[in-house]
C-alpha cells in the first residue's frame, strides 16, 4: 500500500475482519467522525440525527436527490460535517465522498481539495467514497457533475471550509490569540505574532468529531492561497496498478465465494419456455441452476466450471421478437410513433425566417449506437445473507444500486451495503449495474457470496445500454450580408430504459428478465412550450440566442431559433454515454455551421466568432486557433488535388450542457482519397472549466476523451441482424488499438479561479466528430454526415463531390 | 473450435500480436465432456505451486482465481485485448485463452513479478512518471506487451513500438501516455 491509497482500495480476506480491513487510522478517523463500528461490521446503524434528508441532498450536494423525502438515519446526514471529515488524534485527515474514483482522476481532485482547505499536506489525506454506510449520499457519479458539486461552495469544499474554521477557532480559545492572529499550515495552527505559541489538529480535536453542521458562510481558501489545488498532483492509485497490487472490483474475493454466470436470450425479446437442468448433470463443481422469470444463471464453485455449466445448460426459448432492419434504421427513427416531444427554443417565427434568406441550407446528419465497450467486461461480487446484502459493485450510482437491489432482493434498502470498488473504465452505463444484480439475485440463491464477471457478448450484446442513435436536421438561413437569420434544428432519437435509478432495475437487462419493467415510454406531442432554459444535451446550437422566457441565456446571437426532439422507443437498451446527445447535436451543429461558412466562403473561425456572443466561448476558440496556428481562410483548402493524399483543418467549439465547460478543437488531417482512410495528425483543444484542480488530471481527461471521440467518429458503430446484436466483440466493434497512429494532443487550459468549477470529463470527446468531419471536408471539398467515417463513406462522399 | 482440441489450438498462441483470433475461438462454444481434474506444477514469477484443475482451464483462471494474482485480467476471453496478458518463455501470451496444461512447468511471469512498488521496473517507473492511466484496468496488458517485445528489441523504434503495441486496447485511450511511457523505458532499458 502506498501511503495515500483510498482505504477503499482494500477488501476484507476474511469473514471476521468483514469491513474493518480499514488501516487502524482511518477506522479510529471513522470511530470519531462518528460512525459506530456497528457500522462497519453490519451496514447499518449509523447514529446520526437527520433532518429533512430530502431537502438538504437537493440543496447541499447540489446534484444529490432526496430518496423521496424519507429521512434515511443508515445514511450519513450531507448537513453534518462529521459526514465529510474526520481528523484522527495523529492529525491524519480522512474525507467520505459520494462521488467515486472511475479512472478520471477525480479522488486525487478531492484528495487536493480536502488537503487544501485543511491546510495538510497531500499525502495526509485519506479519501474513502462509493460506500452506502460510511460515506454520504450525493447520487450517480456522472455528468461531469463532480468538479462542480464538490468544488464550489457545498458540499466537500463546503465541509473542508467549515472544518478550517472550526479549527481555528478552537485554536483560538486554546490559544488565547485572536483567529485572524492565526495560521494553519502542515496541520498546525500558529499565532502569526508569537511562533512558540502553536497547536496542531490532533491535538485539538483529541479524537473528538467536530458535531458542527455545515457553515455555508464559511470562507473558502482563497485562489491567491493555494499550494495544492491548482498543481499536478500525482495519482494515488498508480503504483498499485502498475504493479499488479490495486484491488478491481474483479480481484474482489470473499470466504466461501462461488462463482456465477448468466444465460442471456439468443434473441431480443425471447422468453423461457423451459430450463433443462439435467444437461448439466455432469458439470463438475456446479451448485446451483437459478431462474427467475427470464433470468438464468448457473453458480459454481470455480469460474470456468461455472463457464461450461453456464455454455452447457439447455434453455428453450420463444422466438425472438423481430428487430428493424440496420440498414434502415434512420428511417425508421424518423418515422416511428409514438413520440416523445421536447421543446427546448422556440421564437415561433423561424418558418417565416427561412423564407426570407438570400441563402438557405440543409442538411441531415446522421448518429449511430455506439457502446460504452468497457475494456473488462463488468464484474460484481455480492454476499447476501438472509435479509442483509453486502455488494461489491463498479456501479456509478452505489445509492441508488442500493435500493434497487433491495428491490431485486426483496430486502429493505437499509439492510442493503453496496461497496463501491473500481471496474474497468465505464464511460456512462455499461455492464455495471446489470451485473450487481445479476451477482446479487445469484448470491441470494445460493445464499453464498458470489462474484460473476459477464463475458465479452454478455457485456457487448446484452450487459450494456447504448449511446443514444440520432438523426439530425438542420435548416438555416443567411441574409446578404452573410449573417445567419434563422436556425432550425429538429432530432429524432430512441430510447429505453436508461440507469436503474431508484427504483427502477429494468431499466437494465438483467432487472428486466428478472421481472421488473423498463422505465415506461411516455408519449407526449406536440411538446410543452419551454418554461426555461435548458440547453443540457446542447440541443440549442452555440450561435443561438436561446431565448426562452423572456430572456436569452444562449452563447449566440440568432433569435430567430427552434430545436426541436423526438424521442421515440429503441429496440435496445440506451442510457448515458460519455456525451449523450450532447456529442451528437454538436456533431450536428459544427459541421453545418461550417456549411454555412463555406456556402458564402467565410473562415469557419472568423463566422463563429461573428455569432458568439460568450466572451469565455470565443476565448476557447480563439485560443485553440492561435495556438493551431489556424490558416484564417475559406474550406476546402484551395489548390488541394483530388487524388492521393491531402490534408484539411477542423474546428468545432461548445460550451457543454450550456453550462459546464468551454471547449474548442481544431483538428488536422490526412485523407487518403484512394482508400477513404482518414489519418489525424494534431489535435489541438483549449478548455475553460473554472479553476483547475488538478492540471496534470485535466489535460489526461482532455487527451483521452479527444481519442474515445476518434475512435467514436471513425469505427464504431452497434450493429445488428433480424434478431440480436451483432456487435459482439472486438473484431465486430472496433476500437483504435495502442498501436494506431496516434496524433499529437496540445491542451490549452484557460484557468479562470474567478468562476465556478466546471465539469471536463466529456468536453474534448464532444468535439471530435465535428472537428474532423470539417477537417474532411476542407482537405477533400466532400461533406460526410454519418458517424463513423468509415473508409467506405468517406469513398462515397468523395465520389458525391461536384 | 471442436471437442477436445482445445489444447492444440491454444498451443499456437504464442505470439505478442493477435491481428485476427480466429472467429469461433470463442468461450460459447468450447465444449468438453466431464472435464476431469489434474495436478499441475506452476513457475509464476518464481514461485512455485500445484493446482488441481481442470487441464482446458484458461490459465487467466488458474492465475487469478487459484492463485489470487491481480496482475492479469478478464478483458475479452478471446484473445482480442491483451488484459490477461503474461510472458511466457519470453513471449507475450494471452492467458484467457491459453489452457493450463500448456505451460505447466514453465516459467510464467506476470505484473506482479517484474517489479515492485519500492523496486519497480522501468516501465512501471515510467508509466508512474507519466501518470499514463486513468482506470488501469488495461495497464497489464500494455506493460506486460511492451516487456516482452522490448526485451527482445532493446533499440526498436518508435514506429516498431507502436506497431508492437497494436494488438492491445485502452478503451480511457491514454494512448499518447502510455507510447510516451514506453519509449522513455525503451531509452532507460536499453542502457
Amino acid at each position: 500500500m502506498s501511503p495515500v491509497s483510498p482505504v477503499n482500495t482494500m477488501t476484507p480476506k476474511s469473514k471476521a475482519a468483514a469491513v474493518p480491513a480499514l488501516a487502524p487510522d482511518a477506522l479510529a478517523a471513522l470511530r470519531n467522525a462518528g460512525f459506530s463500528r456497528r457500522v462497519f461490521l453490519k451496514g447499518a446503524g449509523a447514529l446520526i440525527v437527520s433532518f429533512s434528508a430530502g431537502g438538504m441532498l437537493g440543496t447541499a450536494l447540489g446534484q444529490g436527490r432526496g430518496r423521496g423525502g424519507v429521512v434515511d438515519p443508515t445514511i450519513p446526514n450531507p448537513a453534518q460535517l462529521d459526514s465529510w471529515l474526520a481528523i484522527a488524534a495523529d492529525g491524519s485527515v480522512t474525507a467520505y465522498t459520494g462521488k467515486v474514483e472511475l479512472g478520471q482522476g477525480i479522488s486525487t481532485a478531492q484528495t487536493q481539495l480536502v488537503a487544501e482547505e485543511l491546510c495538510v499536506p497531500f499525502d495526509r489525506v485519506r479519501l474513502v467514497y462509493g460506500d452506502t454506510s460510511i460515506t454520504p449520499d450525493q447520487g450517480v457519479t456522472s455528468g461531469s457533475q463532480s468538479h462542480p458539486t464538490n468544488f464550489n461552495n457545498a458540499a466537500l469544499a463546503r465541509a473542508g471550509a467549515t472544518a478550517r474554521q472550526a479549527l481555528l477557532r478552537l485554536a483560538s480559545q486554546q490559544l488565547g490569540v485572536a483567529a485572524d492572529q492565526l495560521t494553519a499550515a502542515n496541520g498546525v495552527i500558529t499565532a502569526k505574532t508569537d511562533p512558540t505559541k502553536q497547536v496542531s489538529y490532533g491535538q485539538l480535536l483529541a479524537g473528538r468529531k467536530f458535531e458542527l453542521a455545515l457553515d455555508p458562510n464559511a470562507k473558502r481558501k482563497p485562489f491567491s492561497e493555494w499550494t495544492v489545488l491548482g498543481t499536478p498532483a500525482r495519482r494515488a492509485d498508480l503504483p498499485e496498478m502498475v504493479t499488479g497490487k490495486f484491488e478491481f472490483v474483479h480481484n474482489v474475493r470473499l470466504p466461501g465465494m462461488l462463482h456465477g454466470r448468466v444465460v442471456r436470450p439468443p434473441a431480443v425479446g425471447a422468453t423461457v419456455v423451459s430450463v433443462d437442468e439435467s444437461s448439466v448433470a455432469n458439470v463438475p463443481g456446479l451448485v446451483k441452476v437459478v431462474v427467475k422469470q427470464n433470468f438464468v444463471g448457473v453458480v459454481a464453485r470455480k469460474p470456468w466450471q461455472a463457464i461450461q455449466a453456464a455454455n452447457q445448460l439447455k434453455v428453450t426459448w420463444t422466438p425472438g421478437k423481430g428487430l428493424p432492419g440496420h440498414a434502415g434504421f434512420y428511417d425508421y427513427l424518423r418515422n416511428q410513433k409514438p413520440t416523445r416531444d421536447t421543446l427546448y427554443v422556440d421564437s415561433k417565427d423561424v418558418e417565416q425566417r427561412l423564407t426570407q434568406g438570400t441563402t438557405v441550407l440543409k442538411a441531415t446528419y446522421l448518429h449511430p449506437y455506439q457502446m460504452h465497450g468497457s475494456l473488462g467486461s463488468s464484474c460484481a461480487v455480492a454476499d447476501v445473507q438472509g435479509d442483509k446484502a453486502t455488494i461489491y459493485s463498479p456501479t456509478q450510482g452505489a445509492w441508488n444500486q442500493r435500493s434497487s437491489s433491495a428491490m431485486v432482493l426483496g430486502l429493505q434498502p437499509q439492510n442493503v451495503r453496496v461497496i463501491f470498488r473500481r471496474g474497468s473504465g465505464c464511460y456512462g452505463c455499461n455492464g455495471a449495474d446489470t451485473v450487481t444484480f445479476d451477482a446479487a439475485l445469484l448470491s441470494q440463491a445460493v445464499a453464498a457470496p458470489v462474484r460473476v464477471q459477464l463475458t465479452r457478448k454478455d457485456e457487448m450484446a446484452w450487459g450494456e445500454n447504448y449511446g443514444l442513435p440520432f438523426v439530425m436536421d438542420e435548416r438555416a438561413a443567411l441574409d446578404a450580408q452573410g449573417n445567419i437569420i434563422a436556425w432550425d434544428h429538429e432530432a429524432w432519437s430512441a430510447v429505453l430504459g436508461g440507469r436503474p435509478g431508484n427504483a427502477a432495475p429494468g431499466n437494465v437487462i438483467s432487472g428486466t428478465l428478472m421481472g421488473f419493467a423498463p422505465g415506461a415510454f411516455a408519449a407526449r406531442s406536440p411538446a410543452p412550450e419551454p418554461m426555461q432554459y435548458d440547453n443540457g444535451n446542447n440541443s440549442i446550437p452555440s450561435y443561438c440566442a436561446g431565448g426562452v422566457g423572456g430572456t436569452s441565456r444562449g452563447t449566440g446571437t440568432i433569435k430567430s431559433e427552434r430545436s426541436l426532439l423526438h424521442n421515440v422507443a429503441s429496440p435496445f437498451y440506451t442510457a448515458p454515454l460519455r456525451s449523450p446527445a450532447r456529442l451528437q447535436n454538436t456533431f450536428a451543429h459544427e459541421c453545418f455551421m461550417d456549411e454555412m461558412a463555406a456556402r458564402i466562403k467565410a473562415d469557419p473561425v472568423a463566422f463563429r466568432l461573428r455569432h458568439l456572443a460568450d466572451p469565455r466561448l470565443r476565448d476557447v476558440v480563439t485560443a485553440a486557433a492561435r495556438t493551431a496556428r489556424w490558416d484564417a481562410r475559406p474550406s476546402p483548402r484551395p489548390r488541394n488535388r483530388r487524388t492521393g493524399t491531402v490534408t484539411g483543418r477542423g474546428i468545432a467549439c461548445v460550451l457543454y450542457e450550456g453550462d459546464n465547460g468551454y471547449s474548442a478543437m481544431v483538428a488536422e488531417i490526412e485523407v487518403n482519397q484512394a482508400t477513404g482512410g482518414i489519418v489525424v495528425r494534431r489535435m489541438v483543444i483549449s478548455n475553460d472549466s473554472g479553476p483547475i484542480s488538478n492540471p496534470d488530471g485535466l489535460r489526461n481527461q482532455i487527451e483521452g476523451g479527444a481519442l474515445q471521440g476518434l475512435s467514436r467518429a471513425l469505427l464504431e458503430e452497434v450493429t445488428w441482424d433480424q434478431q440480436e446484436i451483432t456487435s459482439v466483440d472486438w473484431q465486430t466493434y472496433r476500437s483504435l488499438p495502442l498501436g494506431f497512429s496516434v496524433p499529437v494532443i496540445e491542451s490549452v487550459l484557460l484557468n479562470h479561479p474567478e468562476h465556478e468549477a466546471m465539469g471536463a470529463g466529456e468536453t474534448s470527446i464532444t468535439l471530435v466528430a465535428a472537428a474532423i468531419g470539417n477537417a474532411i471536408f476542407d482537405a477533400t471539398g466532400a461533406r460526410i454526415r454519418q458517424v463513423p467515417f468509415t473508409p467506405e463513406r468517406v469513398k462515397a462522399a468523395l465520389a458525391q463531390r461536384a | 473450435m471442436r471437442n477436445g482440441t482445445a489444447r492444440e489450438e491454444y498451443q499456437d498462441q504464442d505470439h505478442l500480436v493477435i491481428t485476427a483470433p480466429r472467429r469461433g475461438l470463442t468461450e460459447t462454444n468450447v465444449r468438453h465432456t466431464l472435464p476431469s481434474m489434474s495436478l499441475f506444477n506452476l513457475k509464476v514469477d518464481g514461485r512455485a505451486h500445484t493446482v488441481d484443475v481442470d487441464p482446458a482451464t484458461p490459465l487467466l483462471y488458474v492465475l487469478s482465481d487459484d492463485l489470487e494474482l491481480r496482475g492479469p485480467k478478464f478483458g475479452c476471453g478471446l484473445g482480442q485485448c491483451g488484459a490477461c496478458t503474461v510472458i511466457v518463455q519470453g513471449q507475450a501470451i494471452r492467458s484467457c485463452i491459453t489452457p493450463v496444461s500448456a505451460v505447466a512447468e514453465t516459467e510464467i511471469t506476470t505484473l506482479e513479478g517484474i517489479g515492485t512498488i519500492e523496486k519497480p521496473h522501468p516501465l512501471q517507473q515510467f508509466f508512474i512518471e507519466e501518470q499514463a492511466a486513468q482506470c488501469g484496468f488495461c495497464l497489464n496488458g500494455v506493460i506486460m506487451t511492451a516487456k516482452a517485445f522490448l526485451d527482445k528489441n532493446p533499440r526498436a523504434s518508435e514506429a516498431q513500438i507502436q506497431q508492437a503495441m497494436s494488438g492491445v486496447l485502452c478503451r480511457c485511450f491514454t494512448h499518447v501516455r502510455m507510447l510516451r511511457a514506453i519509449n522513455r523505458a525503451r531509452r532507460e532499458m536499453a542502457r
